[in-house]
């Protein structure tokens, strides 16, 4: 065991807690006496300072690895990680700064604590390799949602929200460990790579899909795809409005980038194959086989989730649930994306298979990285929107956001450039990041079922235009009840404006965000 | 030079959405000049090209997404000119006509500009990729002209003419998406799918998706009915643009990118039911239907601005049946068609929606009847008359020559064609007749209270920003009806080459 390793691979994490810890001291201990308002600051520029100083410390971290004396890896630094863990506290950093102003609680310090602590959580889970890792980080940031779901002290609307999504993810996190047992069973190890590769060794068996439904049945509740999405709606309209974005964003990459290190044809990318070769192609060949299966559990779950959450926003009237199903209809473009990653199909020989893919650019995972990542900084902004509306209206309803161009022109333009990206309208990040999935996944498959899903995709986010002008419309064209003026915090205004300009300038130039992702 | 048609509409959407609040003048004068300047470009642009409208000029072309072979490229053949020049003639008339707007001025010509900017962007797009941006650009500006300054239902036709775009759209992507991925994922210019040699059972599908896609926004039957809701309900300078230079935009995606990449697609299946035997027959017998029901539905109509939109879907049918003809007579004619429908119909929605709406605040031709129009506005009553004639197709204006040459071709493909065509013309001045008999020269009888109503409220008197987008847009009819040599130099060479290069 090394502790040095041990050490820098877990850098980040460890410059998070500190963060948490000095937030908890300064604002318990120093900041006791001063007005609500210089705690808030105070203790969200420590967060994103603390934010700051772990994505430096991410880069000092680049490939690193800490694994017991000599073992597999159970975390691993490699690029892809990175790059999710780099989203995840750039999104965390952006959810804190849309936290000022807002009234939800006086236990400012603690807020902020929890949310850098289940960042931390998201942080070691995009990393992890190792089952039992998986499960603490995955726990630690489930723990803290559910606090931060229910941090509105004095709303019933925000502990009902928090009961619900604690019960479900309570039976999900069982779920998964049960499914991560089965695992263990079947192979003697907790490594993932160990997982696989005796999959590979002895071949399918119906344990195995029984240990992968179980798996995605418990990850499919954090990524919110149907059916495991009824806690969705729920947490996202009664969370205060910062904890709703944090779930919809940071909470929503971290779990995606597991669901990918799970999914991931490991084999390929971080096997250190090595030994005879006829032997390693025959392994490889049967694990290969398994995939089909599990890519088809994946891809009904990416269907319905379409279906259902593109359909079910249609009815909404509160706009919090109205992006919780939008969410759930990304889900399930996201996961159309990994089901269809790239699996071994012939007719060259499986080794070949394996070389050509070790190869720098994994286009469909990298385009669901992009689009899990550009997702995630819509939505924090939209929600930032969300919560200067809600302040000024005192509800999330359609209605409140009736007259919006009069009463604040600027938000209102950031909403439309937000929604319209949902929608998937050019040239909007939002519309690069559809198009690039869905060219990934039929460069990547000739076959007949992953086209269908792409037109069922896209015929759905035809669909989905109307819900998100049914937000616009009434910002823009319905008469105005109320035309008092909406005031927005200078530092809110600047995030949210800044949020708008990304997703527009990312629309135009894709290569930016783009080249950065594909060398993974 | 002409890509600065769609940066100078872009910067010019953007200075109207940054303008303080309540200058109307300014907001106006700053999208006239604009346009102004868009119709300078393509004008020059036009003049620059005439002789060679064979090859595509390539104006831009800078990698935009290496990695997968997608390229910010701009290029002009003859087509994409003369198209060019409709839009900017348009946006100028459309300036003129919507100069009353006085509700939220600035944001009105923002959303305009970007709607012209989006055009002027498809016409001039040689990338798939690119020219479907700038198609789904123009959807937005187009839902928010019509919900905010629009009147009868405008709530519902915004949303409906949306929802049939974007549906539309999502075909287009679909096709997209498959050639893409078909070809091999190298590139997604026009010119390197187009010679890709998609396989015939791929192009077999494909071509009827994008066909359809692209016609639903060319008001194609039976997907039609966003057309006449959303003429009705837009504002003025919306439904010119609408009818003007939108449709266009379906007619011409349907060309360059439907016939232009999936030539095959037309070919026939080997089989025939009821003497269909291919997809060409099949929108064939689409486009005459158009026609034809398009005629009738619009001589039906109480609304005077109903006929008008009704009209619109007949005469976008012989665009659509000129498109399938594939001869050289035939889809010259449909180009030419869509420029000259652009301008007449344009026309037809300004006279309608605006001098006369203005100042009688009714479009019930019933209504109209007893208010005497050729009299008290006879300025509206020869425009109309003038549109009118030109609109039904009667030799001297741009519409008798495409129209002709649609028929020709539609005659040399198929000669039964010809004859529902025909119908259709005849249907087409009965209903012109009709509305302008019953709206500007009815003879019922004068009332006491109505000549008195007549002193007491008399008409404001027309004013210059109307009488110049009138002459400017009939001039121009009239200039092509008696010259049409002028455009079809440009037009024939392109499409000449369009046709050649699909493989035929």
């Amino acid at each position: 065991m090394n502790y040095t390793d041990l050490f820098r691979v877990t850098l980040p994490e460890t410059v998070l807690e500190i963060a948490a810890l000095l937030v908890l001291v300064v604002d318990l201990g120093l900041l006791r006496k001063a007005a609500l308002k210089v705690r808030l600051a105070v203790a969200a520029a420590l967060g994103v300072g603390g934010c700051c100083v772990a994505l430096w410390a991410l880069a000092l971290s680049a490939g690193a690895g800490f694994g017991v004396s000599g073992e597999l890896p159970m975390l691993y630094q490699s690029r892809f990680a990175m790059e999710a863990q780099a989203g995840i506290l750039i999104l965390t950093a952006l959810t804190l700064l849309l936290l000022f102003d807002s009234i939800f609680t006086k236990h400012i310090g603690e807020f902020v604590a929890v949310v850098l602590m289940a960042a931390a959580g998201g942080l070691l889970i995009s990393a992890a390799q190792d089952l039992l890792v998986i499960f603490i980080g995955l726990e630690l940031l489930s723990l803290g949602l559910y606090i931060l779901t229910a941090f509105a002290k004095t709303s019933g609307k925000s502990a009902e929200a928090a009961m619900k999504y604690y019960l479900f993810g309570g039976m999900s996190a069982a779920f998964l460990l049960f499914g991560f047992s089965y695992f263990y069973g079947l192979s003697g190890s907790t490594n993932l790579l160990q997982i696989q590769w005796s999959i590979a060794q002895s071949g399918a068996s119906p344990l195995l899909y029984l240990a992968w439904i179980l798996v995605v049945a418990g990850l499919g509740f954090k990524v919110a795809a149907v059916p495991f999405h009824l806690w969705a709606p729920d947490a996202y309209e009664g969370a205060p409005a910062p904890a709703a974005a944090f779930i919809a964003s940071v909470s929503k990459v971290a779990s995606f980038a597991l669901l990918i290190t799970i999914s991931l044809n490991w084999l390929v990318h971080n096997g250190p194959i090595s030994g005879d070769r006829t032997a390693i192609e025959h392994a490889l060949n049967q694990y290969y086989q398994t995939w089909p299966h599990l890519a088809s559990i994946l891809l009904v779950i990416a269907a319905a989730s379409m279906i259902v959450g593109n359909l079910a926003a249609l009815a909404q009237v509160s706009v919090r649930r109205l992006l919780a199903y939008s969410a759930i209809a990304h889900a399930g473009y996201i996961l159309l994306g990994i089901a269809t990653q790239r699996a071994y199909t012939g007719p060259e020989t499986a080794f070949e298979f394996v070389l050509a893919t070790n190869a720098p650019t994994h286009r469909t995972l990298a385009a669901v990285l992009y689009y899990v990542l550009t997702y995630g900084l819509t939505t924090v902004g939209a929600f930032g929107v969300i919560a200067v509306v809600e302040r000024a209206t005192g509800s999330d309803r359609l209605d409140s956001f009736l007259g919006l161009h009069k009463r604040n022109p600027v938000l209102a333009g950031i909403l439309l450039v937000l929604f319209l990206s949902l929608a998937g309208i050019p040239p909007l990040v939002g519309f690069w990041a559809k198009f690039n999935l869905f060219a990934a996944v039929l460069g990547e498959h000739a076959g007949t079922v992953p086209f269908a899903l792409v037109c069922l995709a896209i015929a759905m986010s035809a669909v989905s235009l109307y819900y998100y002008l049914q937000v616009l419309k009434r910002a823009y064209v319905m008469p105005a009840v109320d035309e008092s003026p909406i005031k927005v915090h200078p530092v809110v205004l600047a995030v949210l404006v800044a949020i708008a300009a990304a997703v527009l300038l990312l629309g135009i130039f894709p290569t930016l965000l783009g080249k950065w992702i594909e060398g993974f | 030079m002409l890509a600065w048609t769609i940066y100078l509409s872009f910067a010019g959407a953007l200075i109207e959405v940054l303008m303080p609040k309540g200058k109307a003048m300014l907001a106006r004068c700053l999208a006239l000049a604009v346009a102004l300047a868009g119709l300078a470009i393509a004008v020059s642009g036009f003049i620059h090209g005439m002789g060679h409208g064979r090859e595509a000029v390539v104006l831009v072309d800078l990698p935009w997404v290496p990695s997968m072979g997608i390229h910010y490229l701009l290029a002009a053949d003859g087509i994409s000119r003369v198209l060019v020049l409709l839009t900017g003639l348009a946006a100028v008339a459309g300036v003129l006509f919507s100069w009353n707007i006085e509700l939220r001025t600035n944001e009105f010509f923002a959303f305009f500009l970007a709607l012209i900017g989006g055009v002027y962007g498809v016409f001039l797009s040689f990338d798939l990729f690119l020219l479907f941006v700038f198609y789904e650009i123009a959807i937005v500006p187009k839902y928010f002209l019509i919900a905010i300054w629009g009147s009868t239902r405008r709530e519902y036709a915004a949303m409906k003419l949306a929802l049939y775009s974007f549906v539309g759209s999502a075909m287009v992507l679909i096709g997209l998406l498959a050639a893409y991925a078909a070809s091999g994922s190298h590139s997604t210019g026009l010119v390197a799918l187009g010679h890709a040699n998609l396989p015939v059972s791929s192009q077999m599908w494909l071509f009827p998706l994008v066909f359809v896609g692209f016609g639903i926004l060319a008001g194609m039957w039976p997907f039609h009915t966003w057309a006449p809701t959303g003429h009705v309900a837009a504002p003025t300078a919306a439904s010119m643009l609408l009818a003007g230079v939108v449709m266009k935009l379906g007619a011409y995606g349907c060309l360059r990118v439907a016939i232009g990449l999936f030539p095959h697609g037309l070919d026939p299946w080997g089989f025939s039911i009821i003497g269909v035997g291919s997809w060409r027959d099949v929108f064939a017998i689409l486009a005459v239907v158009g026609i034809v029901y398009g005629a009738l539905v619009a001589l039906a109509q109480t609304d005077f601005k109903f006929v008008i939109g009704y009209s619109s879907v007949s005469h976008m049918g012989f665009v659509l049946l000129g498109l399938v003809t594939l001869n050289q007579i035939g889809v010259t004619g449909a180009v030419l068609q869509m420029f000259s429908h652009g301008i007449i119909a344009g026309l037809l929605f300004a006279i309608v929606g605006r001098i006369v709406y203005e100042r009688t605040h009714t479009r019930q031709l019933a209504e109209l009847e007893g208010m005497h129009l050729s009299r008290r506005i006879p300025f509206a009553a020869w425009a109309f008359v003038i549109a009118g004639i030109a609109s039904m197709g009667l030799p001297g204006f741009s519409g008798f020559v495409a129209e002709f040459q649609v028929i020709v071709g539609a005659w040399i493909a198929k000669p039964w064609w010809t004859l529902a065509a025909g119908l259709g013309i005849v249907v087409g001045v009965a209903y012109t007749w009709r509305a302008m008999q019953k709206a500007f020269f009815s003879d019922a009888p004068q009332t006491a209270h109505g000549l008195e109503q007549e002193h007491k409220h008399p008409f404001a008197a027309i004013t210059w920003p109307e009488i110049t987008g009138t002459v400017l847009l009939a001039s121009v009819s009239l200039v092509v009806g008696l010259y049409p040599k002028i455009l079809l130099d440009t037009i024939e060479p392109a499409v000449a080459a369009l046709l050649a290069g699909g493989g035929r």
